[in-house]
């Protein structure tokens, strides 16, 4: 019952009101401390994930449109941030190409929300916004799962925080997606009659502890990694929400390996536990990435178009590489054997190797048949059902305010 | 009674454009916008949203509906009155070089 009242509360927050509850509920005693103090302390041995210290997770530096765009992340110092980030080097905000919506994209300068935009752009924007708002808040319930369980108050503290910023995350997107001229109502009912995705991933069950690691560590990985090339996305709204989004990812992913570090150097139990996630999670993540894009498969599929209008930057499968060639040492450091027979380091390409995604899995589980489908949907609609009250009390109120404050002005 | 055409709640809340000043000393800057029923409510949900990591000291709200903007389309002629006047930048002026504090 507690429980049920938790997820209620969590999925409830999209629609804004419940926010606070959260809120209060972290700001209890020792959980005043801010969020970024348990994600700040190098990991020994971990060169992949040591952060810079002090982390810039400041007002200053972060979720302003004050701070240059091109600024790096700290969220993920990788190849493909690098990359992405030589690309937008001539990028400089002036207006030297004029308005024209093919000039602005050769130029690789941003498109904004009132420019004109070909109806296929915004179509597919709207889709790809909704799509990525979607998955995060569905990717609430599977963590959500366990902040009545998790194994220690600071451990609660935080799955808390994690399962705050997704509603956050999907706020800023919904958001981002609404300046394309659909209201945020109109997307909310597209994922409820099925109309509209969220990732598959969210359709895995969070079986024991440990999956709450394998996500953050795997899943968030893995979300890092598409995400990062988003910040350099053509449509300005979307870009801007990328960034913040990528800055808070890298507190994700951080605290899913500490819990999957903690519990590899624990009990043989608690290794199995952790072998276990990550023999689950780790295919689901790989398919994240989306189906093979580059060579034969280009043809006919989403990735050509969107990479023309510098919506997307590169193709599945080399985001799905840097990802592997990112995680195996990952995994060697924290003593996890990734479930792969056929990984291994090709010198030749100077990648790894790695066996075939089971795409039929992927296609059943995206066509609603995976394990968890009907569950997450039910649960988005019933929190949403159930929540109605609250946003006709706090609009009976706003109008109960309005009325009152007429009155007192036309009484002056 | 007439019925309402639609349930209040599905009814969106309206749309409100927050702007965060980082820190002392910066002015408010544009981050995104959000859903609430009124004021009250839409400055708690910003402060929710857009300063979990203390990225604000002060938050304004403003109803998007209120805000008045510039046309894109008429932009060129809109900014044009600047565009022909470039002797409003100190550069536009030649003066010897070895005039100190100038």
């Amino acid at each position: 019952m507690v429980m049920c009242m938790v997820m209620c509360m969590v999925m409830c927050v999209v629609m804004g009101v419940l926010v606070r509850v959260l809120v209060m509920v972290g700001h209890h005693g020792i959980l005043s401390t801010p969020a970024r103090a348990y994600g700040t302390g190098a990991r020994p041995g971990t060169p992949a994930l040591a952060a810079p210290a002090p982390i810039s997770h400041t007002g200053l530096m972060y979720g302003n449109d004050v701070i240059d765009p091109n600024e790096p992340l700290n969220a993920a110092e990788t190849d493909a941030y690098d990359a992405a980030a030589a690309h937008d080097d001539q990028r400089d905000g002036s207006d030297a190409v004029g308005d024209d919506f093919d000039a602005l994209i050769a130029a690789d300068q941003r498109i904004e929300p009132r420019d004109a935009m070909p109806e296929k752009y915004r179509e597919t924007l709207i889709r790809q916004i909704a799509q990525h708002a979607h998955s995060e808040i569905i990717g609430m319930q599977p963590e959500g799962n366990w902040i009545t369980r998790a194994p220690s108050l600071r451990r609660k503290a935080i799955l808390i925080a994690k399962v705050q910023d997704e509603a956050g995350h999907g706020l800023y997107l919904y958001s981002a997606a609404e300046t394309l001229g659909i209201d945020r109502q109109e997307l909310l009912e597209r994922l409820h009659d099925g109309r509209q995705k969220y990732s598959s991933i969210f359709n895995y069950p969070t079986l024991t502890w440990a999956d709450c690691g394998a996500i953050g560590w795997l899943v968030d990985g893995a979300a890092i990694m598409n995400q990062v090339p988003l910040c350099r996305c053509s449509y300005g709204p979307y870009a801007r929400a990328m960034i913040r989004v990528c800055k808070e990812e890298s507190f994700h992913q951080r605290q899913g390996f500490e819990i999957l570090w903690n519990l590899m150097r624990g009990t043989e139990a608690q290794q199995a536990m952790a072998q276990d996630a990550a023999d689950r999670w780790w295919w689901p993540a790989l398919a994240m990435f989306g189906p093979p894009d580059t060579g034969e498969a280009a043809k006919g599929g989403h990735t050509e178009q969107s990479m023309a209008w510098g919506i997307k930057r590169f193709s599945n499968d080399d985001l799905r590489q840097k990802f592997v060639d990112m995680m195996v040492p990952q995994a060697e450091k924290l003593g996890i054997v990734l479930p792969d027979p056929e990984l291994r380091w090709n010198e030749e390409r100077g990648h790894y190797d790695f066996g075939e995604i089971d795409w039929d899995e992927f296609w059943q589980v995206l066509r609603g048949d995976g394990p968890c489908n009907a569950e997450r949907i039910t649960h988005r609609r019933r929190a949403h059902e159930e929540g109605a009250w609250v946003r006709e009390a706090a609009n009976a109120y706003a109008a109960k305010q309005e009325t009152r404050q007429k009155q007192k002005e036309s009484a002056a | 009674m007439t019925e309402a055409p639609e349930r209040a709640s599905e009814r969106s809340w309206p749309l409100w454009e927050v702007f965060v000043r980082g820190k002392r000393g910066l002015s408010h800057v544009h981050v995104g916008s959000l859903h609430a029923p009124d004021a009250t409510l839409a400055l708690r949900n910003a402060r929710d949203v857009y300063t979990r990591r203390q990225e604000g000291v002060s938050i304004w709200v403003v109803r998007a509906d209120d805000v008045t903007a510039s046309s894109p389309a008429e932009k060129d002629s809109f900014f044009d009155p600047a565009a022909d006047k470039i002797y409003r930048h100190p550069t536009f002026y030649d003066v010897p070089e070895d005039v100190q504090y100038l």
